[in-house]
Parts: C-alpha cells; structure tokens; sequence
C-alpha cells in the first residue's frame, strides 16, 4: 500500500496503521485536542500527534495495552468507555474518537451522549452488521454469521451491540446528532462512490465510520 | 545499638530566615540535607525532584552513610536507569521532619541550642515538605523541574506539588499513593506511634536525655508498618509457614517461623537509621494529609487548568494504597482535563513493589519520561 500523503505534504509511513484508524485521522484537524477511547497500543493518538500536531490522548481498557503505550511516551489511562467519560468536563475535546469499540460497549447510547458532551465532534467507526455476508449466512444457514470483521463465535464475542449503517442514521436521527461526515469501506480501505447511498452501503460496506456532531 | 548513633555529616543547605509552617509556628532557622545525581544542563530545565517516602532519605542512588546498603531507589535512579543521570539531574532532599540531616525533631530548638526539639517539634505537614523542597530548588537556580517523581508518602508530595506549583513543574509521576491517608492507615500508623509511646525508653519523648533511644518500641512500629508494605501472596511465597531449623522441641514463643525472624530483622535495623520522634512527626505529616479539602472537597480543584503530565502507578497487590485511590486521583485529573496517563502494573509485591525489581513498571516511568522529554524540548 502506498504511503499516504497528509494535508501538508510530508509523507509519513504507517504500515500497521489498521485502515479505520487512516481514515479517522483524515477526519480530525491539525493541533485540535483529541481523546481517543480504546486507544489500544496508542498508534493512533502517536499518529495524531506526529502528523497533525493534536494533544491526544487516550483511554483503554486492556491493562497490557495501556503499559505498551505509557512505555512508548503516549498518554494513556487505564479506564473504560462505560464509566470513565463521565468524568472529563464539558467540551474538553474538540474530537472524541471511538473506533471499533461501540459494538462492544455496555451502553452505546450513553457513551455516544458522553462523547458529544466532552468533545465537539465525535468519530464512530463500527463494523457494519448489514454487510450481505453477514445477511447471507443467517438467511441461508441459519447460523449466527462469521466473517473475517466478525470473527469469533456467538458465545466468544465481545460484541454485544451490533448494529448496521441504517440502525445508526437512526440512532444520531433520535439523539438528535448531525452526521457531518459518513463512509463506509470494505476490509481493504476502497471507497467506492456508490457507497454513498445508504441502501448500498449497508449491503456492501464492511465498515462504517461516522463524524457527528450536536444539532 | 541502643544508643545514640554518632552524626553523620550531611551535605545540606542552611536558611535562616526559616519557615512558616502551615500549623503557624515559624521555625527560625531550616536546614535542608540533600543529594544530587548527575549535571544539570546550561538551560537548567533537566532537574528532576526525588521525594522520598516515610522511611526513606535523600540516599537514592549510592551507599548509603550510615548503614552501608545501597541506594534505595538504585534500580530506578542512575545512569541508564529509568530515571536516567546521563541526562538528568536528579535531586533528593531528606523531608523537613526527618532525621537524616534536615531540620526535624533531633534539630536543637530555636530558643535552646543546647537540646533537641524532640516532641516538641512543630507538627509539619506534607505541604512544609514541599515548601521547603521549594525552597532548595530555588536555591539551586531551578526554575521549572522536568519532573517531580516519588512513591508513597514521596507520592504524596508529587500531589502537593502539583497542586501548589503547577508552573514549577513539567511532569509529576505519583507512584502508589493517595490524596489523603485513608481511615485503615491512619489506624497502623497509631499501632507503630503507640509502640513507641509504649517504650519506657521512650521517656515522653526526651530519650536524648539518656543517650538510650526507645529501640523496641521503633522496632515494634516498624514491624507492624513492614506487613502493610507486602501482600499475602508476597509472605506466603517468600516465607510460608516455614520453621526455621533447630531439631528438637521447639519454644513456644522466639522466632520460631521465618517471617517472625525476617520482621525483628527489619525492625532491628531500622532503628539504626531512624529517630523515634521523626518516625512520629512524619507519620502524623501524612495522616493529615488530605489534599482535596484545601480545594472544598473537590480533588479535581488542586489541579484546575494544571499543565502538568502526570503518569500515576499502581499496584495490584498493593492494599496500602490501592489502584482504586489512584483511579480516584485519575478521575480528578480527568475532571480538570489534564493530561493523565494511569497504569496499574500486576504484581503480588504489595505496596514495596515501587522499590523493588518491577520491569512493567520500569519500561512505564522510563517511556513516560522520554515522551515527556519531547513535549519539554529536552534532548534525549
């Protein structure tokens, strides 16, 4: 894959950057104050900080993840996005980011509530549960489906609230939040401009990654 | 062994205007002991403070004067150490209240040079700590410390100092602490103080009188204040219910198991290094410690618009100061969004874990310190 190149023209290599995570950071502007929830190893809020100048931070909740970051300089805590968020200030952030975790949170609609309250905007990514495979398999086997972005078994997963493309326009509609930005991606990153309807989109895109903000 | 130990020549700093103490009283004259490690850079902005915890002292990296050991911190302090003296230079000053060459009970009074203050000695908080490491740093020419850096009660100090000097300070790393002392420990350190009292040698406090200081009495309080530094897990592994040897009937009481024997050894050479009546102005200083109720109740006030990068450690097998009082210093720094990293390391040391061998926790204060470093221009 080529290295992609950022807004002021330096080049920069981020060879394990998973693509969601490229994807995000085209989405969030240069020097703003970011958290990232579920930071993981931190590559990220390190990426945010060396290419876009951001004051990013991070929270995770895997105690062996937050020890590789702190380690690495990053500024991670230990905490999780059900209970931890409740405590930062109002506004605090000008982009709160929750990358592949809202699936697996215990309250995604409280957490999406607290997102928008510390931060501006907030930044969703989510594996979309109305990609066809996933329609195919429970239609025609009758089994709950497994694919490589849902990859364990229905009683191994963490993903306790899966949702699809629509059920989360529906979701932002209700709460109230305005999508600034949306796109949905197969595994390996290709946008394609017919994902830009909604129907498709929930039938093609494996991922979705949202920028919302409040009305 | 139970008598007086012949003083030992400190390096220090002498003030003497004094200190105001935040219990009212002013003490005329303030010595300051300390130690430094490594150069400070022409910019001065590589400084990094080292507070000590209840027992410890400004020895942190080298053998130590008086009982020949070495440093307590030379694992973390030193050149490349986590706290790295090739590039840092590092400060540690004995605790006003102490007893290893600044001011503190021992000290002659202010109006009879002749005798020690002994009990008489003003009641110091973690705060004087700090204002009188402020002013060894201002001595020094320091403007902004890189980083404020301490475990436990040195922990303690690091939240103080943040509090009261957010502009004097760039990092502050408290390890395996809390805001305030809880209920449990207030309660072993008046086990240790009642030891003490116990001690006929202790004599209300004028032991000096006799030259025979209360050795059984510190010993007992160090006893029972060196369980609440491990864990279950830590004395099962170390010791068990191993015996030691000796064929034959066994006495009924005398060290018979190993632990009994590992806890007098502890107690017995503590009092070789420490005064009775500083062991009890200390352990007072962080029983009153409580910082959120100089800020209303609310932790989250000490630190307001704080620029400071904090790294706080914990310990899992640490009950002294659990992870939870950390998480709870953690979540006060969120509330004021400041720039907060949190790690408990798993370890089954106990609360001892921040002196002893800990790579997690290591590789953590090493990284942090490094990123820091680029934040604070420093060259790496």
């Amino acid at each position: 894959m080529n290295a992609p190149v950022s807004a002021d023209g330096v080049r920069y290599v981020a060879k394990n950057m998973r693509l969601d995570l490229r994807l995000i950071a085209e989405m969030v502007a240069p020097g703003s104050r970011v958290l990232d929830i579920g930071s993981g190893d931190g590559t990220l809020i390190d990426y945010l900080y060396r290419t876009r100048g951001c004051d990013a931070r991070g929270i995770e909740i895997d105690m062996a993840e937050v020890t590789r970051a702190v380690a690495h300089g990053l500024p991670v805590m230990h905490g999780d996005a059900d209970s931890d968020l409740a405590q930062y200030p109002d506004g605090a952030f000008d982009y709160v980011i929750l990358s592949r975790t809202l699936q697996a949170v215990e309250r995604p609609r409280e957490v999406l509530r607290q997102m928008l309250r510390i931060g501006e905007r907030a930044i969703v990514s989510f594996p979309n549960f109305g990609h066809w495979q996933l329609r195919w398999q429970l239609f025609w086997l009758g089994r709950m489906p497994m694919t490589s972005v849902w990859g364990r078994p229905w009683h191994e997963t963490p993903n306790i609230h899966p949702c699809t493309i629509r059920d989360f326009f529906v979701l932002c509609t209700e709460e109230g939040y305005q999508v600034e930005k949306w796109l949905a991606v197969d595994d390996a990153g290709q946008r394609s401009p017919w994902r830009r309807f909604i129907g498709l989109a929930n039938l093609f895109g494996e991922q979705a990654l949202f920028l919302l903000r409040k009305i | 062994m139970d008598t007086v130990p012949p003083p030992v020549d400190h390096q220090h700093v002498v003030f003497d205007d004094g200190i105001a103490l935040e219990c009212g009283v002013t003490l005329r004259r303030m010595v300051v002991a300390y130690r430094t490690y490594g150069q400070l850079n022409a910019e001065r902005s590589n400084a990094v403070l080292v507070c000590h915890a209840l027992t410890g002292d400004q020895y942190v990296a080298e053998t130590h004067p008086i009982t020949g050991k070495p440093g307590w911190w030379n694992m973390v302090v030193g050149p490349g150490r986590p706290v790295d003296t090739d590039r840092l230079f590092v400060i540690c000053a004995n605790v006003l209240g102490g007893c290893m060459g600044s001011t503190g009970p021992e000290s002659p009074r202010d109006d009879d040079d002749a005798i020690p203050w002994g009990t008489d000695f003003p009641p110091i908080t973690i705060r004087d700590m700090v204002h009188a490491q402020k002013r060894l740093i201002d001595h020094l020419g320091i403007q902004r410390l890189f980083a404020v850096i301490g475990g436990s009660m040195g922990g303690m100090q690091v939240l103080d100092w943040a509090a009261a000097y957010p502009d004097a300070v760039f990092a502050a790393v408290p390890i395996a602490t809390a805001a305030y002392h809880s209920a449990q420990n207030i309660a072993f350190q008046e086990v240790g103080r009642q030891a003490i009292f116990a001690d006929p040698d202790w004599r209300g406090g004028r032991y000096w009188e006799t030259g025979k200081v209360p050795a059984r009495g510190l010993a007992v309080a160090r006893m029972a204040a060196h369980i609440t530094y491990l864990s279950e897990q830590a004395l099962t592994r170390k010791f068990g219910r191993r015996v030691r040897g000796g064929d034959g009937g066994l006495p009924l009481f005398g060290d018979i198991f190993e632990v009994e024997s590992y806890l007098q050894h502890q107690g017995s050479t503590f009092v070789d290094r420490f005064d009775a009546n500083a062991y009890l102005t200390i352990t007072r200083a962080m029983d009153f410690f409580d910082l959120a109720a100089e800020y209303g109740g609310d932790l989250s006030k000490a630190f307001t618009g704080t620029p400071i990068r904090f790294c706080l450690v914990s310990f899992s097998s640490d009950w002294l100061f659990p992870t939870a009082q950390s998480r709870a210093v953690a979540r006060a720094l969120n509330r004021a969004a400041a720039n907060v990293s949190f790690v408990e390391i798993p370890t089954d040391k106990g609360h001892d874990a921040f002196l002893l061998d800990e790579p997690d926790f290591h590789r953590t204060l090493a990284g942090f310190l490094a990123g820091c470093a680029e934040h604070a221009g420093l060259v790496w």
